[in-house]
């Protein structure tokens, strides 16, 4: 018996070498540990053995019907890997082809910029203050300290509307007495974002709309070092905290003292190229202490509060980040030229 | 403004690196736009401050020369070859400069001839090129005469673009000097902005300078020789508008021989952009230059004439009713009655600070010189120059603010200047009437004015200190410092303003450099909340997620480019913001919508590719009856165009966008929103096709428009012949829906039922109509109805259409029955079928 046993679990193994596919597996699995194998119909014949016999035959008979489950188990594990490493051969793709990417949206890129200096001012304590486009001549130029026939109103031309008092605003500033005006007499920290205009020709260099913001500060101890402070550190956040800026003296009427925060060229390191016109600094902040007049119109005390004001443009800084040579770009609104951002 | 060092140098003692010079300058408020380098040797430091131009001499190759002779050229008339003395050697050189053709025949000159002689190897500039060409001076044979350096032109080294002729130098010049040490020079273009006017000439910038250096200013000095006898009596004055013309001063110089300037004087008018003309204009300009007086001269005969031989009197007022004059440019004027006039008794001689007329102009034959130097009402001026369009170096000054204290020393230094150029007599005195001198204001500033508004440490003697650096009296008076504008400035206010103004001094003499760099000491003022800012901010990231691009226009337009958008409608009745004064056709009003924009945008693009989506987010622009300024009201537009997705290698067809893309699109948006209950409603609006146009309703408000753009329109936009749809949405009225809080409902834990129902219903029936029947009959067992399918065909019969909807019920707190789901399908359907006409269809 045990002879026959060792026999059979041989040449089960033997034939299980042989086997090459699952129909194969499946014809072997019926033979040899189906219901009419032969190692079950040892185990069914037991009964006829004598009793000193049982317990050794049956044990080799168990044996031998574990050994074969466990190859069957192995086989079949083998094939199905081949199986599956074949047709994931066949299944191989040219990974080089493009891919296919869902249609992507993407925000102008003036307002990407403008996003990004107001989550700057934000982190600071400055909070978006929105204004009107159409202003009145009064709180465009003669709140803010621009008197009529003064040679600073030729800094800026402007689009003027059927009613001679109506203009449409030359820059952000208006937005500062409305502020005032809204707020005083609380302390005031906000930019006022949006589109300006301007009456000239369309160039490469020139627009008749761009955006700005512009920042308001006013408390009771707002000095000049905290302005220069204060736009340094945004300088170093929105273009590196190695930046070299250079403060210097300028002029605008509704600030004074007034200051222009110039950033080394990034494109040249300070060198001299066209994009900096050869002077290795880049203007990127026009600003300075409000003007006493001002603070006055909006509603200030200027004996008791003081403050500071800047302004920048979104469109020339996305410019100069990123080389751009006309600002018509930003109006055309070509596709290509958008995606890009 | 143009500022040569060698100028600057007369009235200060400038050492040490220009490039460092010239950023205290930029720091100051004086930004040194370029520094331009005539001659004198380049430092390395300077490109790291500014942009730095022009041509270094090189002092062994570039000389002062000598010519001795002139001779003819052997094959040519037009050359001629000089005997040239260089310091070391003669040499024979080859010139065909007009001013020596005269001299060929001459034999040797009695004077020699002082010239800027360039030798062999020279770097100098190309004279015969446009431009600034870069040459060096090679041997070459001109007409079988070998040459090989050359007596130059101002353009030759670079001193102005003048190549008529050679540069003669003053007899003073040596021969052999290196001509950069002779003239060499530096010239500094400031940008001299409005607050800083008093500073467009050489002592303003000079003050400055010293200011920065720390270092002591040479004061020019006004005397005058007077060596004829007096003025009096030889013209009299009448001031009759004294507000406007504060001050007038006049000076007589008689033994005038008009002449050119000699070339010291020619060569700093031409650095710092002037041209000469002749000794007695040139010296007006000179000292207009030099101390920012502008002066005029008349010829004295002339006027003398014009009183009938008489002493002329000179009156200032304002024109008679049309009267005219012709001023120099040969413009007859008319005037306009606030026009300040310089008159005699015959008449108006010029227009006060501005230009002169052309009559009493100094000429040739001109012996005897009237010199006028006036004060001008800023303002007036500078109405005049806006009226007649008309500026002039003279009106450049004046309307930015001459102190009138400056009239007298300007005829001074003009007179003296005159006499040294044309070898005339002064007479003695000046006539002078000041009938409005200006009010110095008297402004007092403490420590801790000084603390709270430039935030820097000075006590009020250093402060004083600063200030008398530009000529500021200051007089300390315990805790406070009164401080006092020198009398060649208009600039400083009273009162706080004036404070205002003088820590503007302080900063710039103190140095931006050095002021410390601080953040506000205040606290965070109140706080408040930007909700449309933040809503804005989140339609623009749905639409971006969903595929669109965001494009920005002109808010500037025209009534035809919006009508263009509007197939039948003209948009006479709109009332638009009109621009007085609009830079083109195009862009004459603000415009009144968004669409026609975005689909220009739209037509424009789809000429370079198949698929286009954006948006635009904006103002309109809407008058109000009564009001002065237009409503701005935010507006939201869409386009859409194309395939769905781009176009692939695969050949994956994604179809067509169309009319269910935008009102999916809307979905998606409000959904993002969390406004619920959005319904379409049938519509029609002047953009969009009649059948397929529908208003976006929530609860019972329109949020805006949507549909296919009609055909008519979208054919106006060329290429724009595919099926285009859009929208345009008020976000006032969007926002308004926009909840504060939304709920979320927990998972369900037990399973939906899913069931699809196919109804035939009539054609014009809208699919909108059964699913909210559905829901509502559904209601609270059906959570959700989709239409999946819609049929028309032979199937379903003529004028029917079949729609399918998935619908989803689900309970709470159980697990729905078959039972339950049935007696719900029938009530749905009995339903739809008694208020529609749904028939059930079977699958």
């Amino acid at each position: 018996m045990q002879e026959q046993l060792d026999k059979l679990e041989k040449q089960a193994l033997a034939e299980l070498d042989l086997v090459s596919d699952p129909a194969e597996l499946q014809n072997w699995k019926v033979k040899h540990l189906g219901r009419s194998a032969e190692v079950g119909k040892v185990l069914e014949g037991l009964r006829a053995l004598p009793a000193e016999d049982r317990p050794a035959i049956g044990r080799r008979a168990n044996e031998v019907k574990s050994r074969l489950e466990q190859a069957h188990a192995r086989k079949n594990d083998t094939l199905r890997s081949q199986e599956l490493e074949g047709s994931l051969t066949e299944e191989k793709l040219d990974v080089t082809l493009p891919g296919l990417s869902p249609a992507r949206g993407r925000i102008h890129p003036s307002t990407q910029t403008m996003r990004q200096i107001i989550h700057i001012w934000a982190e600071m304590g400055f909070q978006v203050y929105r204004s009107r486009e159409v202003e009145t001549d009064e709180y465009n130029f003669g709140l803010l300290n621009f008197p009529p026939h003064h040679p600073a109103r030729d800094m800026q031309d402007s689009f003027y509307t059927t009613d001679p008092e109506v203009l449409l605003r030359t820059h952000t500033s208006p937005g500062q007495i409305r502020v005032m005006r809204a707020r005083a007499p609380e302390p005031i920290r906000v930019v006022l974002p949006g589109m300006c205009y301007r009456h000239e020709q369309i160039t490469a260099r020139s627009e008749i709309q761009f955006n700005q913001i512009e920042g308001l500060a006013v408390g009771y101890n707002i000095t000049m070092a905290d302005l220069k402070g204060t736009l340094i550190a945004f300088a170093r956040r929105f273009f590196g905290q190695d930046v070299r800026t250079r403060f210097r003296g300028s002029y605008f009427p509704f600030t004074e003292p007034s200051a222009e925060l110039d950033i080394e060229c990034f494109v040249c390191g300070g060198e001299g190229c066209p994009v900096c016109k050869r002077t290795g600094w880049l203007e990127i902040l026009g600003s300075g202490m409000v003007h006493p007049t001002v603070l006055e119109n909006g509603g200030y005390d200027p004996s008791v509060y003081s403050g500071f004001a800047f302004g920048m443009g979104p469109e020339r800084i996305t410019m100069l980040k990123h080389g751009i040579e006309d600002i018509r770009y930003f109006w055309a609104n070509d596709l290509r030229f958008l995606e890009q951002f | 403004m143009k500022v040569p060092l060698s100028w600057l140098r007369e009235f200060v003692d400038i050492e040490g690196s220009i490039g460092e010079l010239a950023r205290k300058l930029t720091l100051a408020g004086l930004e040194v736009v370029e520094i331009r380098y005539v001659g004198l040797p380049m430092s390395d430091g300077d490109h790291a401050q500014t942009k730095v131009t022009g041509l270094s001499w090189d002092p062994e190759k570039i000389v002062v020369g000598e010519i001795l002779e002139v001779m003819p050229h052997p094959n040519a008339d037009r050359l001629v070859l000089t005997r040239l003395n260089d310091g070391i050697q003669e040499h024979t050189v080859l010139t065909g400069a007009p001013n020596l053709l005269g001299l060929k025949d001459a034999g040797p000159l009695e004077t020699p001839i002082k010239v800027a002689y360039a030798k062999e190897g020279s770097r100098i500039y190309d004279g015969k090129q446009p431009g600034w060409e870069l040459v060096t001076l090679k041997p070459v044979k001109i007409r079988g005469v070998e040459s090989s350096s050359m007596a130059c032109s101002e353009k030759e080294l670079g001193i102005s673009d003048d190549h008529t002729g050679i540069i003669v130098l003053d007899d003073d010049a040596q021969p052999g000097t290196p001509l950069a040490d002779y003239m060499g020079d530096v010239v500094l273009d400031i940008d001299i902005l409005p607050n800083i006017a008093r500073n467009a000439n050489i002592l303003g910038v000079a003050r400055e300078v010293a200011a920065q250096l720390r270092i002591p200013f040479k004061k020019p000095s006004y005397d005058v020789r007077w060596d004829g006898p007096s003025i009096g009596g030889r013209v009299s004055l009448d001031i009759r508008e004294p507000e406007l013309n504060p001050r007038f001063v006049l000076g007589l110089i008689e033994d005038v021989k008009i002449g050119p300037s000699p070339f010291w004087v020619q060569r700093r008018l031409r650095l710092a952009g002037m041209r000469p003309i002749n000794n007695v204009v040139d010296a007006t300009n000179y000292v207009m230059l030099e101390v920012g007086q502008p002066l005029h001269a008349f010829d004295y005969d002339v006027l003398v004439e014009r009183a009938g031989g008489g002493s002329p009197t000179i009156i200032t007022r304002l024109p008679e009713p049309g009267e005219r004059l012709t001023t120099l440019d040969g413009v007859e004027r008319k005037l306009d009655d606030f026009t300040i006039l310089v008159t005699d008794t015959a008449g108006a001689l010029s227009i006060g600070g501005v230009m002169g007329g052309g009559e009493s102009e100094v000429s040739e034959g001109t012996t005897r010189v009237l010199l006028e130097g006036a004060g001008w009402d800023f303002i007036n001026i500078r109405k005049t120059v806006g009226a007649q369009k008309l500026s002039s170096e003279a009106a450049y000054r004046f309307e930015r603010g001459v102190h009138p204290a400056m009239a007298e020393r300007g005829v001074r230094r003009g007179l003296e200047m005159m006499r040294k150029l044309t070898g005339g007599t002064v007479s003695k005195e000046l006539i002078d009437e000041y009938p409005r001198p200006p009010v110095a204001p008297t402004v007092e500033i403490t420590h801790s004015d000084i603390q709270r508004w430039l935030g820097i440490e000075l006590d009020l003697g250093q402060a004083a200190a600063l200030l008398e650096r530009l000529e500021f009296s200051t007089e300390l008076d315990g805790k406070s410092l009164r401080v006092s504008p020198p009398d060649h400035r208009l600039d400083i206010g009273a009162g706080v303003v004036g404070k205002a103004d003088l820590m503007e001094e302080l900063a710039r003499v103190y140095g931006y450099d050095k002021i410390p760099e601080t953040q506000i000491a205040d606290r965070i003022p109140p706080q408040y909340a930007s909700p449309r800012l933040e809503s804005e901010s989140r339609v623009r990231d749905l639409l971006a997620t969903m595929g669109l691009q965001e494009v920005v226009t002109y808010r500037l337009t025209s009534p035809a480019l919006e009508a263009r958008a509007l197939v039948a409608q003209s948009t006479e009745d709109r009332k638009y913001v009109r621009l007085a004064n609009p830079i083109g056709e195009d862009r004459i009003v603000l415009r009144q919508d968004l669409l026609a924009g975005v689909l220009e945008v739209a037509a424009r693009n789809v000429r370079v590719r198949e698929r286009v989506a954006i948006f635009e987010i904006g103002p309109v622009f809407l008058p109000v009856e009564g009001e002065q300024l237009p409503e701005e009201s935010d507006r939201l537009a869409i386009a859409m165009l194309g395939p769905l997705r781009p176009p692939s290698w695969q050949g994956r067809e994604s179809g067509e966008i169309d009319f269910y893309d935008i009102t999916g699109v809307i979905d998606g948006l409000l959904s993002g929103l969390h406004v619920g209950n959005v319904q379409y409603e049938p519509a029609t609006h002047a953009t969009f096709h009649p059948g397929r146009c529908a208003n976006i309703m929530v609860d019972g408000k329109a949020l805006g428009t949507l549909g296919n753009v009609h055909p008519m329109v979208a054919e106006r936009f060329e290429s724009l012949d595919r099926a285009i749809v859009a929208a345009e949405i008020h976000l006032d009225v969007l926002f308004e829906q926009i909840p504060e809080r939304y709920p979320v409902r927990p998972v369900p834990a037990f399973p939906p039922v899913l069931e699809d129902l196919a109804f035939v219903v009539d054609q014009g029936t809208p699919a909108e109509r059964l699913r909210t029947l559905i829901r509502q009959t559904g209601s609270p067992l059906v959570v959700g109805v989709n239409v999946f399918d819609l049929y028309q065909g032979k199937q379903v019969g003529e004028g029917k259409k079949s729609l399918a909807f998935s619908v989803v019920y689900q309970a709470e707190d159980r697990t729905l029955t078959d039972e339950e789901v049935a007696a719900m399908r029938n009530k749905i359907v009995t339903r739809l079928d008694v208020e529609l006409g749904a028939k059930l269809r079977d699958f």
